[in-house]
């Protein structure tokens, strides 16, 4: 039977809802921030567990296995120590040579990186987004890029004190400036593919007259003002006209597996 | 007591439900979409309880899943109310003890509550991740609800059943030794 006081429950339950969807971003992303320490105690209990499981993997690798990772790891850490000091090498030259242009000298970014854990992961189907463990208290803010050594991840957005949500590269709300490696170097927006091409996304806007073909890689372009140039996204899978033709639209292949990630790193300004 | 019981397992089920939904990747990678349970839980609270607790089911679970999900916040309670309303006003018509309806409702509810969402999405200008594969997830959802709202009865009926008062016995009436008085 319905009452008098439904209602009012009724009118309220929707002016609560209406009145939310109506707040100023900011304020609406503070109100859900507020409402998700709600889940702190099970995220801790969640990380507790997940450190505990790690651990007890940890202690049931046998000897062998340890040595074996441990020499594997050791020449991969040799090699890596080459490749710095040629890295090196090749950075004191590109100062050089940018300082005889007289180009401004760019800070490089590997060393403002800081590792962050995937904590949830988006429940809807209609977004493509993760938590992570670092938030404001640890100087995390909105629009930071998020990358792992493979390639581009997203960018930071929604900053809670302890934890922040990162929009994923295929999302609507994360468009990328991409530039192709090829001759021309043609540019162009990364967006969202479909609702199950999870490791796809499209290259739209690219010029008519762009050569652009399957395995291509596509980096960062460095416009915009969000992700330094030059961050791999992926490679070319296959290339055809748009807007009935007036440009060309390339389907790109991440090369960072986003539905899998545990750990990524996140770029400090 | 029963009732207030009812509605806070209910709304304990919801949170854990978003959750899980959030912390543990399921089924997703094998079928594209993470399912949910609130719709399910929202046929049975329309159904079998008060329309109290559907104000506090879509009020709660809404948000919930809109703090953990990049939903703006409160656009999931919208679709959850309407679902709830239009089940609880129509209890009377529905078969709601036998298990096929709920199934039936479920997959309705599966279906309905991602749509309206998206619906109400879309015209508030966002752009959520639309095309042919939603109908694919609308299924999988759909499949998803028919199959776990006979749970969630059976989850709930076992609840009342534990928490519930003992039904009255036959007592100790024996209608053969009643004395009957006055003139036979």
């Amino acid at each position: 039977m319905w009452k008098r006081s439904h209602s009012v429950a009724l009118g309220l339950l929707a002016g609560l809802s209406l009145l939310l969807l109506s707040l100023p971003e900011e304020l609406a992303a503070r109100f859900k921030v507020a409402f998700g320490a709600l889940y702190l105690p099970l995220l801790g209990l969640a990380g507790a567990a997940h450190q505990a499981a790690q651990e007890t993997a940890g202690l049931m690798v046998s000897r062998r296995e340890l040595l074996r990772q441990n020499e594997q790891l050791r020449r991969e850490n040799a090699q890596l120590r080459l490749e710095t000091l040629q890295a090196a090498e090749w950075a004191r030259e590109n100062a050089r040579l940018r300082r005889l242009l007289g180009w401004q000298e760019q800070s490089p970014w590997r060393d403002r990186l800081r590792l962050a854990r995937v904590t949830l992961r988006e429940p809807t189907p209609w977004w493509r987004s993760f938590t992570i463990d670092l938030g404001s208290r640890q100087g995390v803010r909105t629009g930071l890029p998020v990358l792992t050594p493979e390639g581009l991840v997203g960018r930071t957005s929604e900053v809670g004190p302890f934890h922040a949500r990162v929009v994923l590269v295929g999302d609507a709300n994360c468009r990328v400036s991409a530039q192709v490696l090829n001759v021309t170097g043609d540019t162009g927006l990364i967006g969202p593919a479909g609702p199950l091409d999870r490791d796809l996304v499209l290259l739209s806007y690219l010029p008519r007259t762009a050569v652009v073909r399957p395995g291509q890689a596509v980096v960062t372009s460095g416009l915009g003002g969000i992700f330094p140039k030059g961050i791999p996204i992926g490679t070319v899978v296959d290339v055809r006209p748009a807007g009935d033709g007036l440009y060309l639209e390339a389907r790109v292949q991440l090369a960072a597996p986003l539905h899998v990630l545990e750990e990524v790193w996140v770029l400090w300004p | 007591m029963l009732r207030s019981l009812q509605i806070v397992a209910t709304l304990v089920l919801a949170w854990l439900a978003v959750f899980l939904q959030a912390a543990w990747d399921g089924f997703r990678p094998i079928l594209g979409v993470q399912p949910d349970l609130l719709p399910a839980l929202m046929v049975h609270t329309a159904l079998r309880t008060h329309l109290v607790n559907v104000f506090l089911l879509a009020a709660l679970g809404g948000l919930a899943m809109d703090s953990l999900s990049a939903n703006p916040v409160g656009v999931t309670s919208l679709p959850l109310l309407a679902l709830g309303l239009v089940l609880h006003m129509r209890k009377e018509l529905v078969l709601r003890d036998q298990p096929f309806a709920q199934a039936v409702l479920g997959a309705l509810a599966g279906a309905a509550v991602p749509t309206l969402t998206v619906g109400l999405l879309l015209s508030l200008g966002h752009e959520p991740l639309v095309g042919w594969g939603s109908l694919w997830q609308g299924a999988v959802l759909a499949v998803w609800g028919a199959a776990v709202t006979p749970l969630v009865f059976r989850l709930f009926g076992a609840l009342e059943h534990w928490f519930g008062p003992a039904p009255a016995g036959p007592g100790s009436f024996r209608p053969d030794r009643e004395i009957r008085r006055g003139r036979v």
